[in-house]
């Protein structure tokens, strides 16, 4: 607001944000489950020219036709702000809750990973997948497939630690995320 | 879909066809007149409208020009425009008028037809993804696979166009839907639980307000569209509460009218191409009251330096407008006229007495004395700001309402037109689509058929939606297209001497029409005018004829629309009264 801000952009056209400290939020969408909602929310994302990092949909509330979208998002304090009025403004969508900020979010992200290798590593890769909870939902006499639930840094980790072991195919949900309590929402 | 019904409102439920439940649905909205073109995907409803004389449907020549004409109707009425179109090259064709309303939040039903559900997805002659297109242009769009919620979801539509920040809506309609049979249901009790906009203020907030303008030593009043959506109360409430104050008043391209212009408080537009006064007091401010305007980047210019010792007050309907592009101290969300009806009564609630502003205003004063809307004149030929001048002397005291194209000649309209009454002004301010004035003109006229309906055209921009004046000769809507033709592009030209020394690439149009024998041509009457000796009794001609006009007004070639923010430059550095070629720096010229 004060004049001698130098950091601030020219104009709107080149608020880049990028010199701002950026934010990494979970953000609980929940919509109208109708054709179309997901490409509304999405396109707001791309249109305005804001990130997704993880995307995970899937109808919660059959009764009602609800479904709960999950994005991780990041950007400036003020863009977060905008992301949230944003989403309110589609018609569809019934809330906005950002997990992040409430403090009280956990989150949990689900990963197969497919690690293939004989010998050794495969001693390895299978040790260390008791390490980590991960569990065997597949194997071969060449390969592994586990699969491991847990916030995303430890899948993040997990996969660090297979790829010299032989992992070579991974797939992940996205985040998901709920409030810690008694209380709903 | 989570739309509710009145568990009583469908004692009235009646069964027809798809295309039935479409007309008596609009009927039901209070439709009196819409805007269209026929094609094999609406054909069921144009066979009902056949048979339904109470809404008078204006052909059209092109989809786009449905779509200005509803948003001009809409725009001068306060009530829904609504356009009725084909698929696939009907709905593309009125994708630019639903951006449109978009961008300046005007009230529009769109109906598309559709390829019958079963041929969707196959690229069926005439099929388009109307609702995957129209999706990030529209407030909010449908597709109707289902007759049993078409008539719930059409009286959805008219309450989301037309509540909260009015918008497009579009509803696509599959021709198989159309020739279904189901229910209609009432519009009474049809609502969407996840969509509530917030209308009332809060209390408290209007109280902060009230003391921040109790202690401003130099306040302003930023209005904007958002009063004029408002209705005619806000404007009122606006004009009682600047009565109540005294503050002085500056308003947005878009909300030109809310405040009289002739009003001694008013400062003219602010913005780009607004007055050294309106420019100077938002720089200067120590308060600014922003009503229903959003910081669009014609109005802030550089936002680093933009009123740099002001408290902010924003009041918008959109949550999503606060601190968007200009952070606010009190943001407050509700509907414009609630919010000033409220501050009115809080105001006189405290103090009655108006604040001392003595001093703001001499300084006020000084910037006006600059006048900067001044221009040198000429015997020889016709200025185009004295063109706007003499057609506003001469049309000031009739019904008169105003639409514009894009480009110089709607800034110039904009400077030397001066309105006293809000709905009076229709103008394509956040897109800037030229084409925009004369269909919105022939949706002006249809609204209001005995009033003056002038299109303030260039002879540029006129000729992207010419066609409708085919429109205006058919449906006997004599509306007045008055063309300040200087042969340019004269906003392009103008950019390209600011910008681009002079090198004038592809912004003068050779082999331009005879104007008079092309309005002769579609049965209109065709004025010519280059001596400014002649201009009023030419006006006059114009004005007199019973029918549309085509007013070829020869202009000044190269004149320039001044004052000028630069593009990437602040308020209180505006270009005044000649361009030099180095005003804008380096990071200016990659603006737009």
């Amino acid at each position: 607001m004060s004049s001698n801000q130098t950091d601030i952009p020219a104009s709107a056209y080149d608020m880049s944000h990028i010199d701002e400290a950026d934010e990494r939020r979970t953000l609980a969408i929940i919509v109208d489950n109708e054709p179309g909602v997901l490409g509304r929310v999405v396109g707001l994302f791309s249109a305005r020219g804001y990130n997704i990092e993880s995307l995970t949909v899937a109808e919660v509330d059959r009764r009602r036709h609800r479904s709960r979208i999950t994005v991780v998002t990041n950007g400036s304090p003020q863009m977060l702000e905008q992301i949230e009025a944003q989403l309110l403004r589609l018609v569809p969508v019934a809330s906005v809750t950002d997990m992040t900020k409430s403090k009280r979010g956990v989150e949990r992200e689900l990963a197969l990973i497919k690690v293939a290798g004989t010998g050794d590593k495969r001693v390895e890769a299978l040790r260390i997948a008791e390490i980590f909870r991960a569990r065997v939902i597949d194997t071969t006499n060449e390969s592994f497939i586990f699969e491991l639930t847990g916030a995303s840094d430890k899948i993040d980790q997990f996969c660090a630690l297979m790829r010299p072991l032989g992992l070579n195919e991974v797939s992940r949900t996205g985040v998901l995320s709920i409030k810690r309590g008694a209380e709903p929402g | 879909m989570d739309t509710q019904a009145h568990p009583g409102a469908d004692t009235e439920a009646r069964m027809m066809t798809g295309a039935e439940i479409v007309i008596t649905a609009l009927q039901e909205q209070g439709v009196e007149v819409m805007f269209g073109y026929p094609g094999g995907a609406v054909l069921p409803i144009y066979d009902a409208l056949y048979s339904t004389p109470e809404i008078r449907h204006i052909l059209v020549r092109h989809e786009q020009g449905a779509g200005h004409a509803a948003e001009g109707y809409a725009r001068s009425t306060g009530k829904a425009g609504v356009a009725l179109v084909t698929s696939g090259p009907g709905a593309t064709n009125m994708v630019t008028p639903i951006a449109d309303a978009m961008m300046d939040s005007i009230p529009m039903v769109v109906i598309t037809g559709q390829v019958p559900t079963h041929l969707i997805g196959t690229d069926a002659f005439q099929e388009c993804d109307t609702v995957g297109i129209t999706r990030c242009c529209a407030k909010h769009n449908y597709l109707v696979m289902d007759v049993k919620d078409l008539a719930r979801t059409i009286h959805e539509a008219f309450l989301i166009a037309t509540t909260g920040r009015p918008g497009p809506v579009v509803i696509d309609i599959p021709k198989d839907v159309q020739f279904a049979t189901g229910r209609y249901i009432g519009k009474d009790g049809v609502t969407r639980r996840t969509y509530q906009p917030q209308t009332e203020p809060h209390p408290s907030l209007i109280e902060e307000a009230i003391a921040m303008m109790r202690k401003a030593k130099k306040p302003v009043f930023y209005t904007g569209g958002g009063v004029i959506n408002s209705g005619p109360e806000a404007s009122q409430a606006l004009r009682d509460l600047q009565k109540a104050t005294g503050f002085p008043v500056t308003s947005t391209l878009m909300g030109l009218g809310a405040f009289p212009a002739s009003h001694e408080d008013w400062l003219g537009m602010l913005g780009m191409h607004g007055s050294y006064e309106a420019n100077q007091a938002m720089h200067d401010c120590d308060l600014m009251i922003c009503v229903g305007a959003r910081f669009d980047d014609r109005v802030t210019g550089r936002i680093d330096a933009f009123s740099p010792n002001s408290k902010k007050i924003h009041i918008d309907i959109d949550p999503s407008s606060i601190n968007k592009v200009i952070s606010v101290e009190l943001p407050i969300i509700a509907d414009c006229g609630n919010a000033l009806t409220a501050l009115n009564t809080a105001w006189k609630g405290t103090r009655p007495e108006k604040p001392d502003l003595t001093d703001w205003r001499a300084q006020i004063n000084a910037w006006r004395a600059r006048k900067s809307f001044a221009y040198s004149g000429s015997d020889t030929e016709i200025k185009p700001q004295y063109a706007i001048e003499r057609l506003h002397a001469l049309t000031k005291d009739r019904d008169t309402y105003i639409s514009t194209e894009v480009g110089q000649h709607q800034m110039w309209a904009a400077q030397h037109y001066h309105f006293e009454e809000p709905n009076r002004w229709m103008t394509s301010g956040g897109l800037g689509t030229m084409g925009y004035g004369l269909p919105a003109a022939v949706g002006i006229q249809a609204a209001h058929p005995d009033a003056l309906v002038i299109d303030i055209a260039g002879e540029a921009s006129v000729q992207m939606v010419l066609q409708e004046l085919s429109t205006a000769v058919q449906h006997k809507l004599p509306i007045k297209i008055f063309v300040l033709n200087n042969e340019w592009m004269g906003m392009v030209r103008q950019w390209q001497e600011l910008l681009h020394e002079e090198r004038y690439s592809h912004s003068y149009s050779d082999s331009l029409p005879d104007f008079v024998k092309l309005a002769e041509a579609y049965g209109g009457l065709g004025l010519v005018c280059d001596d400014p000796k002649d201009l009023d009794s030419k006006i006059q001609e114009m004005i007199d004829y019973d029918g549309p006009v085509v007013f070829d007004c020869r202009v000044t070639k190269a004149e320039n629309c001044l004052p000028m923010i630069p593009s990437g430059a602040a308020h209180n550095e505006m270009i005044l009264s000649e361009i030099t070629g180095d005003e804008i720096d380096e990071t200016g010229r990659g603006l737009v």
